[in-house]
C-alpha cells in the first residue's frame, strides 16, 4: 500500500510530462517529414500581415510586382540549394550570373554575334563557371566555402577586365535577350516570360529531386558521403553534377535578369549570394546537407520579396526589412537545429 | 574443403597502411561458394580493413584479388557489387534521412517502364516499395515493419538489419558482413545467423566478422584468425574448440 503511494506520483508524473511533450514532438516529426511546411506558414501569416496593414497589398499590381521582383533571386536559389542539399555552398552565384549576361551582351551587342549563339554562349559559360567549381570540389578535394570564395573573386575579376567595367545599355540589346522582360497578362496579373522560365525550371528541378535516382543520390550524398560512397554511390560524380547544373541555372537566371533589368551590368545583383542563401535557408533546408527542397526555396524567396514590398507599401523604413530577413534566418536555422533533433 | 575448386573471391599478399599505421600486412583469404568463412580478431587486427579491400571500399597498397580465379581490380563499392559481392559494413553505410525502401535500392534504383523512365527518368517508387517490403519479409527480418519510415527513426538494432536486408536481398555471389549481430538482440541475432545459413545453402560464399565466438562456431565453415594485421591460421570449428581459437586470436598459442 505504502509502495503503491509512493509510486503513484512519479507515474502520474512522467505521465504529465509525456502529455505535455506530445504535440511538441508531433509538430517536429511533421516538420520533419514536411520541411516546406513552416515556410508556407509564415508566408501566409505575412501575407495576411501585411494585408491587415495596407489592402492594396493583396492587389494584383502589387502582387505581380511581388513575383517579378522575387523571380531572379528564386532562379538562383535553385542551384544554391542543390549545392547546399550536398552540405556545400556557392559563393560564386551572382559573379557567375552576372558574367553569364554580361558575356551574352556583350557578344550580341559589340561583337555583332547573333542573338541566339551570344545567348547559348553566355548560358553555356554559366555551366562551365558551375563545372570548375565542381572539379575543383570533386578533384582537388578543396572544400566548397574556399572554392566558391576564391571563384567569386576570379569571375568578378575576369567580367570587370572584359567588360571594362561598362554596362550594355538596352538599347544595344537584341530583342531575344531583353525578352525575358516581357509582360504578358493573366487575369489582372501581369507576369514576365523571365517568371515563366524561373517556373519551369522550379518544375523541372523539383522533379529530379523528387522522382529521380539522380535527386535521390543528391540528398544520400548530402546526408552522408561515407555512407552513401560505400552504398555504391559515385559521390564525386554526383557532386560534379550538382555544381555544373547550379551553373547552368545560373546562366537561365541571367537571361532573366537581363530582361528584367532591360540592361546588362557588371554591377547588378551585387547582394545574389547572400539573398539566395538566405532563401535557402529560410526556406527549411539544412546547412548541413540531406534535407529540405526548392519548394521550401521558393517559399522562402517569396518571404523576403513580401517583406520589402509589404514594409515599403506600409511605409515603413528599409531598414526594417533586413531587420526582419536577419530575424528569420536565425529563427529558421534554429528550427531546423531542433527538428535535426528527430532522433529514435 | 577440397582444395581442387575455385575459390568464388581469392586475395593473396594484401598491403595496406594508412599513413604510418598498417592495417593489413600481406595477408592471404579464400573463399569458397556455399561456405561461411568467418574472421575473427582483437579490435585494430585489420578485420574491418581486410573486408574494405575485398569489396572496393579500400585499394589495397599491394596484393591481388581474384573473382572466380579471374584477377580484379575494384576501385569502388559499386564495382565489387557488380561483380555480385554485397556487403554490410561495420558503419552500415545507410543514408538517415531516406525511407528503408530507399535505402534498400540506394545506388541501383529501378525505374518506370516505359517513355516516363527512359526520357522522365522517373523512380518506380511504388515498385520498389513493394519490392522491397517482400525481401524484407521473405528474409525473415520481422524489427522492420514500416518500409517508408525514415532510417533514422529506427533503433540502432533496426538500422543493422536494413543493412543486412539489403546485403541478403541483392547479394548474387558473396555476401560479406562486418559484424552484423552487434546491435542486435538475441532472437534477431538468430534471425540474421538463419539467414547466413540460408544464403549459404543457396551456394553464395559468406564472409562474417564477429566478435561473437558462440555465433562464429555455430555457423562458420572455416574460421581465419586476424592478428596485428596479419594472418594467424585458418581453422575450423571442428579442429579447434573456442578457447583454443582465442588462444590463437590474442597470440598466446600458434595455429
Ligand atoms: N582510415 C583509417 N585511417 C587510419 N588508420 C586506420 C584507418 N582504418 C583503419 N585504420 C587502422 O588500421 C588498423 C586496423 O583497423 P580495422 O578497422 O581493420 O580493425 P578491426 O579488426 O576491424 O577492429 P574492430 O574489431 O575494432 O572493428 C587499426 O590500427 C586502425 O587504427
Ligand atoms: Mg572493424
Amino acid at each position: 500500500m505504502l509502495g503503491l503511494t509512493t509510486d503513484e506520483p512519479g507515474g502520474a508524473a512522467a505521465e504529465l510530462e509525456r502529455r505535455r511533450r506530445a504535440p511538441a514532438q508531433r509538430a517536429q516529426h511533421l516538420l520533419h517529414s514536411h520541411p516546406a511546411l513552416s515556410p508556407a506558414i509564415i508566408l501566409l501569416l505575412t501575407c495576411v500581415a501585411f494585408t491587415l496593414l495596407n489592402d492594396r497589398f493583396a492587389a494584383p499590381a502589387a502582387l505581380s510586382l511581388l513575383i517579378q521582383q522575387t523571380a531572379i533571386v528564386a532562379a538562383l536559389a535553385i542551384g544554391q540549394t542543390l549545392i547546399i542539399l550536398t552540405a556545400g555552398i556557392d559563393l560564386s552565384v551572382g559573379a557567375i550570373a552576372v558574367g553569364s549576361s554580361m558575356l551574352a551582351a556583350m557578344l550580341a551587342a559589340e561583337q555583332g554575334v547573333p542573338a541566339p549563339i551570344a545567348l547559348v554562349i553566355g548560358v553555356a559559360a554559366g555551366l562551365a563557371a558551375g563545372g570548375l567549381n565542381g572539379l575543383l570540389v570533386t578533384r582537388v578535394g578543396l572544400p566548397p566555402f574556399i572554392v566558391t570564395l576564391g571563384t567569386l573573386s576570379v569571375f568578378t575579376a575576369v567580367v570587370l577586365i572584359y567588360t571594362g567595367g561598362q554596362s550594355v545599355p538596352g538599347a544595344d540589346l537584341p530583342d531575344l535577350l531583353s525578352w525575358t522582360g516581357t509582360t504578358f497578362p493573366i487575369g489582372d496579373f501581369r507576369l514576365t516570360y523571365g517568371v515563366v522560365i524561373v517556373a519551369l525550371m522550379y518544375v523541372v528541378v523539383g522533379w529530379a529531386l523528387s522522382r529521380t535516382a539522380w535527386g535521390r543520390h543528391v540528398y544520400a550524398v548530402g546526408d552522408d558521403s561515407d555512407a552513401a560512397r560505400l552504398a555504391g554511390i559515385r559521390v564525386n560524380r554526383v557532386l560534379f553534377s550538382v555544381y555544373a547544373v547550379a551553373g547552368l541555372i545560373y546562366g537561365l537566371a541571367a537571361w532573366v535578369l537581363i530582361g528584367r533589368a532591360g540592361a546588362a551590368s557588371p554591377n547588378a545583383i551585387a547582394d545574389a549570394n547572400l539573398e539566395s542563401i538566405t532563401a535557402v535557408v529560410i526556406g527549411g533546408t539544412s546547412l548541413f546537407g540531406g534535407r529540405g527542397g526548392i519548394l521550401g526555396t521558393l517559399l522562402g524567396a517569396l518571404i523576403v520579396q513580401s517583406f520589402a514590398v509589404g514594409l515599403s507599401l506600409a511605409g515603413v523604413d528599409d531598414q526594417y526589412r533586413l531587420l526582419a530577413v536577419g530575424v528569420l534566418v536565425i529563427a529558421a536555422v534554429s528550427v531546423d537545429q531542433w527538428i535535426r533533433r528527430v532522433r529514435a | 574443403m577440397t582444395t581442387t575448386r575455385i575459390p568464388v573471391l581469392a586475395a593473396r599478399g594484401l598491403v595496406k597502411t594508412f599513413g604510418r599505421v598498417v592495417g593489413l600486412d600481406g595477408v592471404d583469404v579464400d573463399v569458397y561458394a556455399g561456405e561461411v568463412l568467418a574472421v575473427i580478431g582483437d579490435n585494430g587486427a585489420g578485420k574491418s580493413t581486410l573486408i574494405k579491400c575485398l569489396t572496393g571500399a579500400l585499394v589495397p597498397d599491394a596484393g591481388t584479388i581474384t573473382a572466380d580465379g579471374a584477377e580484379v581490380a575494384f576501385r569502388r563499392p559499386q564495382d565489387a557489387r557488380d561483380a555480385g559481392i554485397e556487403t554490410v559494413y561495420q558503419t552500415l553505410a545507410v543514408a538517415p534521412a531516406l525511407d528503408v525502401a530507399s535505402n534498400l535500392y540506394l545506388g541501383r534504383e529501378e525505374r518506370r517502364p516505359g517513355i516516363l523512365g527512359s526520357v522522365f527518368r522517373m523512380l518506380d517508387t511504388p515498385g520498389m516499395r513493394s519490392r522491397a517490403e517482400k525481401a524484407v519479409r521473405d528474409l525473415g527480418i520481422d524489427t522492420i515493419q514500416n518500409i517508408t519510415q525514415p532510417v533514422e527513426s529506427l533503433s540502432g538494432g533496426q538500422r543493422q538489419a536494413v543493412a543486412v536486408a539489403r546485403a541478403a536481398a541483392f547479394g548474387s555471389r558473396i555476401v560479406v558482413l562486418d559484424e552484423p549481430t552487434a546491435a542486435l538482440g538475441v532472437k534477431e541475432s538468430n534471425q540474421v545467423l538463419a539467414l547466413i545459413e540460408r544464403l549459404r545453402e543457396n551456394g553464395l560464399g559468406v564472409i562474417l566478422v564477429s566478435h561473437n565466438m558462440p555465433h562464429v562456431w555455430q555457423v562458420a565453415n572455416r574460421i581465419h584468425i586476424q592478428r596485428l594485421g596479419r594472418s594467424a591460421g585458418v581453422i575450423t570449428p571442428s579442429s579447434h574448440t573456442m578457447a583454443e581459437g582465442v588462444a590463437i586470436m590474442t597470440g598466446a598459442a600458434a595455429a
